[in-house]
């Protein structure tokens, strides 16, 4: 009997779906920020209820090994964690991706090797020569999927880290024939993992997790730097998967609750930010956008009239303003621009200014990203707004501070059909009666590639200069 | 538990995950991915299973690896959650 393997004891069962349940409270808790830390807390439960059933249940043949294992790793978790700094959370994110996408190949492979242990194993005893073990070929689908989906993970966030972290150019490389190569690489593993159920020996095994690895690194690497929210949200969810396939293979039900969870979360933020830059998911998958328009679009920068402003003219139009609205993006977390920016708005807010800052969903490098930087500089979150909340306002509002953003403000995507962001849901700052726009120089373009026709209007001013000196400029100022 | 009972569990969960997943406040989905991050780690399971086991040197020594790897993303993956949200203030009321 195939479930006789799996029969676990109630209590046992009954554990792992109570530390399921407390990691759907941790993300419910997730809606507010007070509500948050709470629900961290309880996620923290969650896990240990699952580490300590798991340890209760199995006769333990190497116990000084794990607890050393797990002394060395949460070591480095929490130095990593104390020490990483608020501007490298999308690498951080993309290393921890890697390293679950590495783990479910790990246990996938361990349990290939040793299927007894998992319980799915069956021991088949022919009439004549040794008893062979043999894996249940459900198993074996779950097993390679697992596998699978962990391997393009791990190769696919090690690809996102180094492009996050300047490793490796944030520009798309392009192969000829990467569509082809994909499809057929994909159509493999699809064929060895049905072909597995029949045959378990190792090399297919093996060359199911390597065809993988091959194809998370050539998924990734045709990607351009904007679209990193979108590939960073989409690994997340296939860390998700990994772990739920491998529930599957563990009859474990914290692991497929659980699975289910980071999976649908991950899709969801995906789905968010491909809806914010008006693209659909196949064609950020397919990659190479932002690099071919780069050259065009800079040369075309150079001989348009603009205006120029100093550090005390924008400091004289923003203490003069009713509101301003401050607009930060990845420039900002770059220059480290962040604490600066909010002393600015303290100075401000003392002469009777009303600070708000706008966020678009796809300012900086993954989903979130600017709020927390806001959030670490002390910026209280009601004064942070997204994008649909404050959009009305710039047509009330005296100054526009753009600090960092680019592309998210470019009024072309509401206008020119031509332009490869059209369509775009953009922040409405040339609206407002002044645009401040800091900017390191006239060259440079946004990661779409594109020119931005804000700089050439009226009612804006450039601040030529890094964000961060700029800002520590008016701030002397103000004073 | 058989096949289709873990699926029914996996479906659910799903819908479960949907809808608490938009209820996220946007100004919270970097968090949102620490800490899916971290829970995704309960694949600790299964790595635990395997280096608790005997009889497969290879395998235990795969799992521990496994057990190591997993733990950096729990306890890193928690620890700069629990940083980043302690991070969240209101506006400081003058009257409190």
């Amino acid at each position: 009997m195939p479930e006789a393997a799996h029969a676990q004891p109630a209590w046992v069962l009954l554990a792992y779906l109570i530390s399921g349940v407390c990691f759907i409270i941790a993300l419910r808790g997730l809606s507010s920020p007070e509500s948050s830390r709470r629900g961290n807390r309880l996620g923290m439960i969650g896990m240990t209820i699952a580490v300590v059933t798991t340890l209760a249940i199995h006769e333990i043949a190497s116990l000084p090994e794990i607890v050393g294992a797990m002394a060395i790793g949460g070591g480095i978790g929490l130095v990593t964690a104390r020490r990483i700094q608020m501007t490298a959370m999308p690498q951080l994110v993309a290393a921890f991706h890697s390293l679950v996408g590495m783990a479910a190949v790990l246990v996938g492979a361990a349990a290939f090797f040793n299927p007894e242990a998992f319980g799915i194993a069956a021991r088949i005893t022919p009439t004549f020569g040794p008893s062979i073990i043999s894996i249940l070929p459900v198993s074996r689908v779950e097993m390679g999927l697992g596998v699978a989906i962990g391997a393009i993970t791990f190769s696919g966030s090690v690809i996102a880290f180094l492009k996050l972290n300047g490793n490796m150019s944030g520009k798309p490389i392009l192969l000829p024939l990467r569509h082809v190569i994909n499809l057929s690489t994909l159509v493999g593993i699809l064929a060895l993992i049905a072909y597995f159920t029949t045959d378990q020996s190792p090399w297919v095994f093996l060359t199911i997790a390597g065809l993988s690895f091959a194809i998370g690194f050539l998924l990734i690497i045709p990607i351009g730097g904007a679209d990193m929210p979108v590939v960073i949200s989409m690994l997340n969810s296939y860390s998700g998967w990994a772990a739920a396939a491998m529930g599957f293979t563990l009859h474990n039900s914290a692991m497929i609750i659980t699975g289910a969870l980071v999976g649908s979360s991950g899709a969801i933020l995906s789905y968010i930010m491909c809806r914010a830059m008006n693209r659909s998911f196949i064609s950020v998958i397919a990659g190479g956008f932002g690099g071919d328009a780069v050259a065009g679009g800079a040369a075309a920068a150079i001989d348009r009239p603009y205006k120029r402003g100093s550090a005390e003219d924008a400091a004289f139009l923003m203490s003069q303003a009713d509101q301003v609205i401050i607009v930060p993006g990845y420039g900002m977390a770059v220059s480290q621009a962040q604490h600066a920016l909010r002393e600015m708005a303290d100075l401000l807010k003392k002469e009777g200014v009303r600070v708000k800052y706008a966020i678009h969903p796809v300012a900086g490098r993954m989903p979130g990203h600017m709020n927390v930087l806001l959030a670490e500089a002390n910026v209280p979150y009601d004064e942070v707004f997204e994008l649909e909340d404050i959009n009305s306002e710039f047509a009330q509002t005296d100054v526009a501070f753009v600090i960092g953003a680019n592309d998210v403000t470019n009024p072309a995507a509401k206008t020119d059909k031509s332009s490869p962001i059209y369509g775009m849901p953009v922040l409405d700052v040339e609206k407002a009666r002044t645009v401040l726009f800091v900017k390191r120089s006239m060259g440079g373009v946004g990661y779409a590639g594109v020119d931005n026709e804000l700089f050439y209007r009226d009612n804006t001013m450039m601040l030529l200069a890094d964000a961060k000196k700029m800002v520590e400029e008016i701030v002397k100022n103000l004073a | 538990m058989d096949f289709i009972s873990i699926l029914s569990i996996f479906v659910l969960a799903c819908f479960v995950g949907y809808y608490v997943v938009w209820s996220v406040t946007p100004a919270l989905h970097t968090p949102l991915m620490s800490v899916t991050n971290a829970i995704s780690s309960v694949i600790v399971v299964g790595a635990l299973i395997a280096a608790a086991a005997a009889g497969s040197a290879t395998s235990k020594w795969l799992g521990l690896v496994a057990v190591a790897l997993a733990s950096v993303n729990i306890f890193g993956g928690f620890a700069v959650t629990q940083r980043m949200l302690a991070m969240y203030k209101r506006k400081e009321r003058k009257d409190a």
